[in-house]
């Protein structure tokens, strides 16, 4: 069975756990998926498959796309993303991957990218104090100083500086599945996942 | 959003009475001590319905021995036994947090009379 699936953030609700304690969970739709292509150790060097997932407009698909699932035989997808094989995992073109393998219980790592944040200034992007708002204070949300003087006259690597924050990928480990169903394609974890609504996620098994 | 929904309405709890902001009721709240389980009483006026859905919750307060005691449930919690209306109240807004800064007979709400 697969240990990868590709899926899209519905959102977040709670859940009534069956020792009566309520669980902050995140909704997703995970897959179907669709093996679009395959990597072999002959031909690549290393063994993979292409998942697709997601519906698309046809006319959304362009050419070269469109012929790349014409050869696998799959109706095109939205998003193509490949998935190292492990030892003894067979997949043929066009086979469906499914919530099947996961179960409640199970352990998971989600793949996502994060909300964007623009360009942030310290106190955001690094957890900065920042000054006092008031009594005369002129020192607000600025960074302060960024090092020392003629020795080593330069600034040290990895000083917190504003810049741009967000529309990173992230990855969370170990969410528990929490409930999945199998008929809407549900899979759902406890807990928060990277992103915003509708964002595309890689959810492996831990 | 409306799957989410539907996952949230398998959680509603259809059998709760109706009840609303100051009508005192009373809440058969399951408690575990250890492997133990008992039932524990909560008897008090309505003071807020925060939220909707099966995410709603409604605070209750009462003074035991002159403390105020307020206790905050979500509506649909598996843990609630039983919810009785014991009386309704007249009430003209949503919050009675005013209630907090009464004491004595200052501190009731009118009942509700058809």
């Amino acid at each position: 069975m697969a240990k990868t699936i590709l899926g899209r953030k519905l959102g977040m609700t709670q859940i009534w756990s069956a020792d009566d304690k309520l669980i902050p969970c995140t909704v997703i739709e995970a897959g179907p998926c669709v093996v679009a292509m395959i990597r072999t150790e002959k031909r690549d060097g290393y063994r993979a498959v292409q998942l697709g997932y997601g519906d698309i407009k046809e006319s959304k698909v362009n050419k070269p796309q469109a012929g790349h699932f014409k050869k696998a035989g799959v109706t095109p997808t939205r998003y193509l993303a490949e998935v190292r094989l492990e030892d003894g995992e067979e997949f043929k073109l066009g086979d469906k991957i499914t919530v099947d393998g996961f179960e409640p219980g199970m352990h998971v790592h989600v793949t996502g990218t994060s909300k964007g944040k623009g360009f942030a200034g310290v106190m955001k992007r690094h957890n900065f104090k920042g000054g006092p708002g008031g009594h005369g204070s002129h020192f607000h949300r600025a960074p302060g100083s960024v090092g020392m003087c003629a020795s080593p006259s330069r600034v040290l690597k990895g000083v917190g500086m504003p810049g741009h924050m967000g529309s990173e990928t992230v990855t969370v480990r170990n969410l528990e599945v929490v409930r999945t169903d199998a008929e809407q394609n549900l899979l759902i974890v406890k807990g928060a996942v990277p992103g915003g609504k509708d964002g595309f996620l890689t959810i492996r098994l831990a | 959003m409306n799957r989410i929904r539907a996952i949230e309405q398998q959680q509603i709890n259809e059998e709760l009475p109706e009840f609303s902001v100051g009508d005192t009721v009373k809440v058969s709240y399951k408690v575990v001590e250890g492997t133990k389980e008992r039932v524990q009483p909560f008897q008090g006026i309505v003071i807020r319905r925060h939220g909707a859905g099966a995410r709603e919750t409604f605070t209750v307060r009462k003074v035991s021995y002159a403390v105020g005691v307020e206790r905050t449930f979500p509506v649909h919690s598996p843990k609630i036994m039983k919810l009785e209306v014991v009386t309704r109240g007249k009430v003209r807004r949503s919050k009675l947090y005013y209630l907090r800064d009464k004491v004595g007979k200052a501190a009731r709400v009118k009942e509700l009379r058809f």
